[in-house]
């Protein structure tokens, strides 16, 4: 059985900081299907459209009857366990600093045979098991196999560890605690083991209600942030940048309305200057130590959790400025992904429906309860997906969303008139 | 049914020679299949532009084909091959070469392989070996083979209660057949407990059931009988060959390969039985595929390789004679070559040519090719069957 992780000790600060490393990257684009799958968190295999064989490794055409039309579906993993062996030597850096490594070769009862990384608590073969698809470090898609069962701290796993972001004895900032979501995703992290929880908040002058109850959480340490002030994100970094393992940046700046009800720029820019230009310097200040701690021990910095909207996907025209300004944040944050990546930082986009709150007061329900989104982050940070659609009213908009954009457009459209 | 396949009447093999292995070398693969293809014109007393047909294998040729290969070398030729099938190219090639002697399409075809090693060109091979082994084996942390290997050997050994001491056994006897083989780099004797005492690398495989990746070219000559007796070159005749690539696909995990589909074919094209075997060269990556093809091949049925291996003993004067050089696991694996090295060494020991200890009387040869472990398994298999001279027809 796992045994539970413990506080790592202080770092020794005379010891180097090892240089993050990654698993091979390289991937054919038909095998980019399993990642784009797994992003969202789920496992997905070609599926043969006229024949129904699954297929793995991903393919071009089918391996029983030579058909081009593979679709990828979503497969619930179960298999046995026909063989496993424990790494003691690899040609690629990652897993010479990470040996033992364990591995499994598992046939799936929809048919194919895997290789996949082998939890912990695995029985030996033959035995059933569970296999899931995770991002690892390198954020491509790569299969783990888990007990059939959940076991007593099976999140601690060494290996499980390399593919998720949990917050457990991690130090984590928060960038706007003071709004109803901030605070619930304070508590959450706290409750979830972090180490360290950095509250952040601007404006000390405007009191909102229950944040001062955050200061009384053992971990949580209040911290002036405003990230429109570049000065004062420069700042902040400079405070606590070289500790932060996990950013989340829950600042947002939402107001209703699209381009006829207002006259002038400066809602318009007050949401730009908070949702695209305050990621853009927390960006600026804070990634560059979090790329150099990639590797640093048991908790290094893994992850970057950026607060979007589902509007980010398709502008939804009754709050047109707010979808637009989510829009350029969503762009930023593939641009911050592929600079975080070589350093095996995950960036996660956090894609809610409308959140229950003022600004959304318009909108009929169901609408997602802040604790609810806090927690959905909490889940993301400890699977293995780097897109997460919280809500039902997300879920709805990207089923269409990803069925057809144009008609989802016509749809958003018509809800503005 | 198909039609029965013709024999190799009157085509012969030979001329083995051996560019001498390295671990590491600064040369590219042109100077170790130039070198081969030197010391095999040298050994059969020909100049360059007697060769008519070539058949090239390797791993470290990029971007060249076997068709640079022609100009770089400087030869004109009228029939030519590339076999990219790692442990299987040697019996490919053979069988290749041959039916061109046979028909005419070439008089004189030099079968070459060989690889150059730098220090991280294994590791750049392997992440690109193929699309399944990029995609879905080498970003698991695995290099190349041995996870898969690991796999099949935990599998083999819990299915047919195979021990570690069988698959050690096997590695003393071609450890003790490598010290008077002169190519082979491993120069030292190997004990049971340093075989099961080694250093983990997948488990349940340890140091000594892997290969060690080196530099080096071996090559043979396909000719017309009279030819070979022309240039008076001591020659084996082929009795016999198959080759099978993807076989048993539905298997989950690999424990026999494409010889059990083909062997019954394999004999009775050479009207031998697998009692009559001389000498026997295994392809031998791993021992476990040595105790698979032992098997495969007729010499003991499924699952009774740990005791077959129990009952036999392997060295140039053992019961079986298995892999006389020393093998892979002794000589070293130069890439390609690998796919060579068995198959030369029966040429050796059939025509009186052996450079180490000398199987006494050998009159039949067996040679078997396993390679290229696309995904999860090998793909290819391969054996040939040859004969010394004045043996049967």
């Amino acid at each position: 059985m796992t045994r539970p992780l413990v506080r790592p000790p202080r770092k020794n600060p005379m010891l180097k900081t090892r240089v993050p490393t990654l698993p091979p990257p390289g991937r054919s684009r038909v095998a980019l299907g399993l990642t784009a799958a797994a992003a969202r968190g789920r496992f997905e295999l070609q599926v043969c459209r006229d024949c129904a064989t699954v297929q793995y490794p991903p393919r071009e055409a089918c391996r029983a009857c030579l058909s081009q039309r593979l679709d990828w579906r979503a497969q619930d993993g179960a298999g046995e366990l026909l063989s496993e062996t424990t790494l003691w030597h690899s040609h690629e850096l990652f897993y010479r600093e990470r040996i033992p490594w364990r591995l499994g070769m598992v046939r799936l009862d929809c048919g194919p045979v895997v290789v996949a990384h082998l939890h912990g608590d695995c029985t030996a073969a033959p035995s059933r098991v569970r296999v899931r698809a995770a991002l690892d470090r390198a954020g491509q898609a790569t299969l783990i196999a888990l007990p059939q069962k959940d076991t007593p701290n099976m999140a601690d796993d060494r290996q499980l560890r390399e593919m998720t972001c949990d917050p457990k004895f991690r130090k984590v900032l928060i960038t706007d605690a003071k709004t109803p979501l901030g605070q619930a995703t304070v508590e959450a992290i706290a409750a979830a083991g972090a180490d360290l929880v950095w509250a952040g908040y601007g404006e000390p002058w405007k009191k909102t209600r229950g944040f001062d109850r955050l200061a009384s959480i053992p971990q949580v340490s209040l911290l002036p942030l405003d990230l429109t002030d570049s000065r004062a994100v420069r700042d902040a970094a400079g405070e606590i940048g070289g500790r932060v393992d996990i950013l989340i940046n829950t600042a947002d700046y939402h107001r209703i309305y699209g381009i006829a009800a207002r006259n002038g720029l400066e809602t318009a820019r007050a949401e730009m200057d908070m949702n695209y230009f305050g990621l853009l310097r927390l960006a600026q200040e804070f990634a560059p130590a979090m790329r150099g701690r990639g590797a640093d021990g048991q908790s290094s910095a893994v992850a970057w959790v950026n607060l979007l909207s589902i509007f980010a996907l398709s502008n939804f025209p009754p709050h047109g400025t707010y979808s637009a300004s989510k829009a350029a944040a969503l762009s930023l944050a593939q641009c911050l992904r592929a600079e975080l990546s070589p350093a095996g930082v995950r960036v996660i986009n956090v894609f809610p429906g409308p959140i229950d709150d003022e600004w959304n007061q318009l909108l009929p329900p169901p609408k997602i309860v802040p604790a609810r989104l806090a927690s959905d982050i909490v889940d993301a940070l400890r699977g293995g997906a780097e897109d997460i659609y919280p809500g039902d009213i997300a879920q709805e908009w990207l089923a269409r969303w990803r069925d057809n954009p144009k008609t989802l457009e016509r749809e958003l459209a018509a809800a503005s008139r | 049914m198909s039609r029965r396949r013709a024999a190799y009447d009157e085509v012969v093999v030979t001329a083995p020679v051996t560019v001498p292995y390295v671990r590491y070398s600064i040369h590219g693969a042109h100077w170790f299949l130039a070198g081969a293809l030197a010391e095999l014109l040298k050994h059969a007393g020909l100049s360059k532009d007697k060769i008519d047909g070539l058949c090239v294998s390797s791993f470290t040729l990029a971007p060249d084909t076997a068709v640079g290969l022609t100009q770089h070398l400087g030869l004109t030729l009228r029939w030519l091959d590339h076999i990219p099938m790692g442990g299987a190219c040697g019996i490919v090639a053979l069988r290749r070469a041959a039916r061109a002697v046979q028909n005419g399409d070439a008089e004189a075809v030099a079968c070459i392989a060989g690889d150059t090693n730098h220090t991280d060109s294994f590791r750049l091979n392997l992440a690109t070996f193929s699309q399944f082994a990029r995609d879905a084996v080498y970003p698991y942390g695995s290099g190349g083979a041995n996870a898969s290997f690991a796999f099949l050997t935990g599998y083999y050994m819990r299915t047919y209660g195979a021990k570690r001491e069988d698959f050690g056994k096997l590695c003393i006897a071609q450890r003790t057949n490598a010290l008077k083989f002169p190519y082979a780099l491993m120069k030292k004797p190997l004990t049971l407990d340093e075989y099961l005492e080694a250093r983990l690398i997948a488990d349940p495989l340890r140091l000594f059931d892997c290969v060690m990746p080196c530099a080096g070219a071996d090559a043979f000559l396909v000719l017309h009988r009279a030819q070979a007796e022309t240039l008076g070159l001591p020659y084996a005749r082929i009795l016999s060959t198959i080759e099978r690539h993807n076989a048993f696909p539905d298997d989950a995990i690999q424990y026999r390969g494409g010889w059990a589909l083909d062997r019954d074919e394999l004999y009775a094209q050479a009207g031998i039985g697998p009692q009559d075997v001389d000498v026997l060269a295994t392809y031998d990556d791993y021992p476990v595929i040595t105790l698979m093809q032992m098997e495969d091949l007729g010499f003991c049925e499924k699952g009774e390789g740990p005791d077959f291996v129990r009952r036999n003993t392997f060295t140039v004067d053992g019961s079986l004679p298995v892999n006389t050089s020393g093998g892979q696991l002794s000589v070293g694996q130069a890439g390609a070559a690998g796919g060579f090295l068995g198959l030369v060494e029966v040429i050796r020991q059939l025509t009186d040519q052996a450079l180490g200890g000398a199987v006494a009387g050998a009159r039949i040869g067996l040679a078997s090719g396993f390679g290229m472990i696309n995904y999860d398994r090998g793909l290819c298999s391969g054996a040939a069957i040859l004969a010394a001279s004045g043996g049967p027809s």
